[in-house]
């Protein structure tokens, strides 16, 4: 439509010309002084994030290993010294043991906590904060206190012995084998509300004609749940998958705290932190840290398409 | 879902009893070894309620965390605030005055807050380094409010696109611009908004460890978690004192959370995506 517009002048413009006019006639006025307040934000978001992750992936690109800045090109070298470490390996282990236990604890207890605490139960605001708590303390303090529990003289082998369901003196997260496994209950312990409270509001979301039909059309309570519910709550698990996952790629604080014997327990955040700042490998870390952007980037695209902002969330 | 069987409810009661017990245990275990002296800290006996209350454990930790705490709260305050405000005029930016492209910049925001910290975090310390800004708080703070620009827009924007757009309309037509129209008309509706950010706020920056670590190293400047954390890597410091330095740590989120957690279910999805 831009070429029958007429200028000012009364004649037909040239196509070009008008386009371009077109192209910035939302410039102006208002909606100019709303982009003038966004832009610093825009240009803080654009170098702190993406000119940040761009500068990460030119350090791990370069050789800088100590604790002199050194931009000498090397190419792939970091990465490829990074896939050959022993400790990258016990990274790689660590994270799929940790996601393993971790993804599994929130999502199957969240899930079932949702569907119960929907039962109108009574007490239900009660025990809804209760399981919700946890999610207002930090990961340290969480640690902490799982730290203590998880002593292998007192504790949770304690209490197992005291109501007679086991007699053990497990050393859970400084196992060297399950280690990385026990820190998940800490870690799930803290989160597992968190997920209960996106299923529950999914579960309020569906509406009581669909259960009805069902009900009608003879569906038991596990029919209702295995045709109905859980697949209308498939946007939440998926959800729920891609958060608890990222949680796993970054976990950082609860290994700190929790740490176990050798690399048991390491996870990439943790190399990736002492890499950089405690050997001053930089470069090492860089490499590191970019390799986490990536796997979330595994996570979070997907996510992103999939997912309508509208609601405010 | 009515008319279940008889026995299914009692079961449904003591799976939820069970599983809240299992919640609040750590609570309980932090609780009650916080308040025993230090004669009392037998690992047989640490279910059992203290035989004395003692708060030498409280007293001692909080002499040793208070400066922490106090580092805590000049940090998290003003991060807090000022990345409330900003993420209501940006929420109000892309809510309401939507431009060509604005909601592409929008999805490179939340992109963004989905992202871990270990991808940024040392072009971070370089950059804060050259503005003089490493090692102080105020790097700290512009640091949270950086970092909490897509979280706050995301959140405000929500609020702000639930409110008609004839409200603004009837405001334009009495004249007010941009500005005016956000002063007069929708700032003050946003108290509800202001809560729900403020606790999706509060919380991650209070219980940073991996920023505050990185960014102020010095132990006498460190966030009260990464007091905590020290505390508890030295293994000279008893069992009371470290639970105590933890619940002390953990006070202000968990006020927080008790006296607005029924603004918990808003803004669900923004608080487990921070860095």
């Amino acid at each position: 439509m831009g070429a029958d517009q007429l200028t000012r002048s009364g004649q037909r413009a040239a196509p070009r010309h008008t386009h371009w006019r077109e192209q910035f006639a939302w410039f102006r006025g208002d909606t100019r002084t709303a982009f003038l307040v966004l832009l610093p934000s825009i240009i803080l978001v654009a170098i702190f994030i993406y000119g940040f992750i761009a500068w990460t992936g030119y350090i791990s690109l370069v050789d800088w290993k100590t604790a002199v800045e050194n931009y000498d090109w090397v190419g792939l070298k970091n990465w490829k010294a990074l896939f050959g470490m022993e400790r990258f390996q016990w990274n790689m282990r660590n994270l799929a043991i940790y996601a393993a236990g971790f993804m599994s604890q929130c999502i199957c207890f969240g899930f079932l906590l949702a569907v119960l605490l929907n039962q109108n139960v009574r007490g239900e605001n009660v025990m809804r904060s209760i399981i919700l708590l946890p999610f207002a303390v930090s990961a340290i303090v969480t640690g902490v206190a799982w730290r203590w529990l998880m002593q292998p003289t007192t504790g949770v082998n304690l209490l197992l012995q005291k109501v007679g369901l086991a007699n053990i003196d497990f050393a859970w997260a400084s196992d060297i084998t399950w280690g990385a496994l026990s820190i998940t209950i800490a870690s799930a312990w803290q989160f597992t509300g968190y997920i209960m409270a996106l299923y529950l509001a999914g579960l309020r979301g569906i509406s009581d004609d669909v259960v009805e039909a069902a009900r009608v059309d003879g569906a038991g309570t596990w029919q209702l749940y295995r045709y109905i519910v859980i697949p209308l709550l498939m946007p939440v698990t998926f959800s729920a998958v891609v958060l608890t996952g990222m949680g796993c790629i970054r976990v950082f604080d609860m290994v700190t705290v929790l740490k176990g014997p050798a690399f048991s327990t390491d996870m990439l955040a943790f190399h990736m932190y002492q890499s950089t700042f405690g050997l001053y490998r930089t470069s090492l870390g860089a490499t590191i840290g970019f390799l986490m952007l990536l796997l979330s980037l595994l996570l979070v695209v997907p996510y992103l398409r999939g997912t309508r902002f509208e609601e405010g969330a | 879902m009515t008319s279940r069987p008889r026995l299914t409810r009692p079961l449904i009661y003591a799976v939820l009893i069970l599983f809240c017990l299992f919640y609040l245990m750590p609570f309980y275990v932090m609780v009650i070894t916080s308040l025993k002296p230090y004669q009392d800290l037998n690992v047989t006996r640490m279910w059992e309620l203290p035989r004395t209350i003692s708060l030498d454990g409280l007293v001692e930790a909080w002499h040793r965390v208070a400066p922490n705490f106090r580092n805590s709260l000049e940090i998290t305050i003003p991060a807090t605030l000022l990345s409330s405000l900003w993420g209501s005029i940006n929420g109000y930016i892309f809510a309401k005055w939507r431009f060509k492209g604005s909601d592409t910049i929008f999805v490179l925001f939340l992109l963004g807050m989905f992202l871990p910290y270990q991808g940024i975090l040392i072009p971070l310390v370089r950059t804060l380094q050259a503005f003089g800004l490493y090692g102080k708080q105020l790097g700290l703070i512009l640091t949270h409010s950086i970092f909490g620009i897509p979280i706050t827009a995301l959140l405000f924007r929500g609020y702000y696109a639930g409110i008609p757009n004839e409200l603004l309309d009837a405001g334009k037509i009495d004249g007010c611009g941009f500005f005016r129209l956000y002063r007069h008309i929708l700032l003050p509706i946003s108290l509800p908004a202001f809560a729900v950010v403020l606790l999706w706020q509060f919380t991650p920056i209070w219980n940073d460890f991996l920023i505050g670590l990185v960014v102020l190293s010095n132990p006498s400047r460190a966030p009260v978690n990464v007091a905590v954390q020290n505390i508890a890597g030295s293994w000279s410091v008893e069992w009371n004192v470290q639970m105590s330095a933890a619940l002390i740590a953990a006070l202000p989120t968990v006020v927080l959370y008790l006296s607005m957690g029924r603004l918990f279910m808003r803004g669900l999805l923004a608080g487990a995506v921070k860095g």
